[in-house]
């Protein structure tokens, strides 16, 4: 193809975006598109799928039957959106092996929080609350981003977010509804993944490096700081209902900019965590490799099974 | 009807569904395929559901003001009346697929008599549960076909799962003299009348699957009683944990 006629492929493209219409797996697009959509979209499905791990944790010692079966079908809502996911991002012509193989190398990343342990039952609570709660914010604007198949797995996703944060707010509603040693539980949890939550939205505008053209590809509408903000203003009056103190010193309405200030975030601890030494980075992808290789076994008996099947029916048909 | 009797047989019924229900959700999240853990997850869900119904049924029918979680977090073990098919552990794929076949084969046949139980609370849940019992059948009566005429070493792993499960199967039958009351009075036929059925289900699927009917010549039993293998303690210890620790509270 002649650098004319890719010029004219790439106006296109781009007016395309321009008028707010969806690009499709089979539309042409620029290699560095295709490149960073597989990069985030792939990132967000091992989010999801590391992500059951430490609430996955706490399925066998929920303390009440409901408890249980909702913690159960929250986290296989968590598998379902990876399922969307990978798939989307396998139109983007990657195949799902490939995905975990870079999610097990290390080479894909995935969302820091779940590199957090859940050590209590009120984490539950505050991950539904906090982490789903931050994840909302972050992925809203995705329902709405340039390519096909990411902002219609995305409109899903976000509903069955928002229900997820509601369920963590009931549980945390309930424990300082509770005894003494129940709100003492639910303190904790708050000043625990308080600020790993504010991380979630990623570093600070001037440190981020895919802001830009993320902006122009629709992949992002607003940046890190503002997402940080809206989730701030949001969650510290929940936190007042609730009767808790959110962990920060700093924290104060300011009247004139109608925003909270906060306080200094650690972002030697975000990159530490993000280089993969966090509490458990190493447990979470060991947990990942180990259901992959042990699964290999029954992969490849299906896919045996399989066409044993394809070639019984050849022979009876043919 | 002694609620007495009614409440053991009940637990006979519900156990089986929480400590199986139990055992598939400790596999959240560790599938071997995304699709093969969402499908555990809702059998596990399901069960759980089931549980959940039979619990609030006992609940009622006590004079105690009991809970559903009470009915399940509070019991001794030798108070829980699940089979010792449905405490083994999640040792492998293999293992999974079988005990599951093995206890949903039981199940389903069980459901189709309780449908016609003159007790409309069990009849009523027994009309939901058999939707949900004939998926979970399909689900792992595909799979074990799939794994014994796959490869092989899926043929050798799902043998061996066979091989060992095998003798837990004739428990699923057992019925105490207050179970036996109970079927009488409610006009449920017995385990006993689809015995051979079951077996014979089992052996053609098994059969298809290119696998062996193991021959035995005794069979495990002892959790229907109360008197359960030393996995049991350690489902509790899990299961049992918050309430245990932080008793008397809302959740």
């Amino acid at each position: 193809m002649s650098a004319k006629e890719i010029k004219n492929l790439e106006d296109i493209f781009e007016a395309k975006i321009a008028r707010d219409e969806k690009i499709e797996p089979k539309d042409w697009m620029p290699e560095k598109y295709r490149k960073t959509h597989i990069r985030q979209i792939s990132q967000h499905a091992h989010s999801e799928i590391v992500g059951m791990l430490p609430e996955g944790n706490w399925i066998t010692r929920a303390p009440s039957l409901r408890r249980k079966v909702a913690l159960l079908a929250k986290v296989q809502d968590e598998a379902g959106h990876g399922l969307y996911l990978y798939s989307a991002c396998e139109t983007l012509g990657i195949s799902r092996e490939e995905l975990y193989e870079q999610l097990h190398s290390g080479k894909a990343k995935y969302s820091s929080i779940f590199n957090y342990p859940t050590l209590t039952w009120a984490d539950i609570g505050a991950i539904g609350w906090l982490v789903d709660g931050a994840a909302i914010i972050n992925q809203v604007p995705l329902c709405n981003t340039s390519f096909g198949p990411y902002a219609r797995a995305m409109v899903r996703v976000c509903k069955e977010e928002s229900f997820h944060q509601r369920q963590g707010y009931e549980i945390m509603m309930t424990l300082c509804n509770g005894t003494q040693e129940q709100k003492d539980m639910a303190q904790d949890a708050l000043n625990r993944w308080w600020w790993p939550s504010l991380m979630m939205f990623g570093p600070t505008d001037d440190e981020s490096t895919h802001t830009e053209q993320s902006m122009k590809w629709k992949l992002k509408r607003k940046t890190n700081d503002e997402l940080r903000q809206q989730f701030i203003d949001q969650t510290v009056p929940q936190a007042d209902i609730l009767g808790l103190k959110v962990p920060d010193e700093d924290l104060k309405y300011n009247n004139e900019t109608g925003h909270y200030d906060f306080g200094e975030i650690d972002w030697s601890e975000f990159w530490q965590v993000v280089k993969g030494h966090g509490k458990c980075n190493k447990e979470r992808i060991k947990a990942r490799k180990e259901a992959w290789h042990n699964g290999e076994w029954v992969r490849e008996a299906a896919m045996a099974y399989a066409d044993k099947q394809d070639k019984r029916t050849t022979k009876q048909t043919g | 009807m002694n609620n007495q009797n009614l409440t053991h047989y009940l637990y006979g019924l519900a156990d089986n569904a929480l400590i199986l229900g139990q055992r598939l959700s400790e596999l959240c999240g560790h599938g071997p395929t995304l699709e093969t853990d969402i499908a555990l997850t809702n059998i596990a869900l399901d069960l759980l559901g089931q549980t959940r119904s039979y619990y609030q049924y006992i609940a009622n029918l006590s004079h105690e003001n009991l809970s559903e979680d009470d009915v399940a977090f509070l019991r001794k073990e030798h108070e829980y009346r699940n089979v010792l098919l449905v405490e083994q552990p999640n040792a492998d794929f293999a293992y999974v697929i079988t005990r599951q076949y093995f206890f949903d084969v039981f199940h389903f046949l069980m459901l189709e008599k309780l449908q016609n139980s003159k007790d409309l609370n069990l009849k009523a849940i027994a009309q939901k549960s058999i939707k949900e019992v004939s998926y979970h059948k399909r689900f792992s009566g595909d799979w074990l076909k799939r794994l014994g005429d796959g490869t092989e070493l899926s043929q050798e792993k799902v043998q061996n799962a066979v091989n060992d499960l095998w003798v837990f199967t004739n428990e699923l039958f057992e019925t105490s003299k207050a179970d036996q009351t109970v079927l009488k009075e409610l006009q449920i036929e017995s385990p006993e009348t689809f015995k051979s059925d079951y077996y014979k289900i089992i052996s053609s699927t098994l059969e298809e699957a290119k696998l062996n009917v193991p021959e035995v010549t005794y069979f495990q039993e002892g959790g229907k009683q109360g008197i359960h293998s030393e996995h049991m303690g350690y489902i509790l210890a899990d299961m049992q944990y918050m309430q245990r620790t932080y008793p008397d509270m809302k959740w």
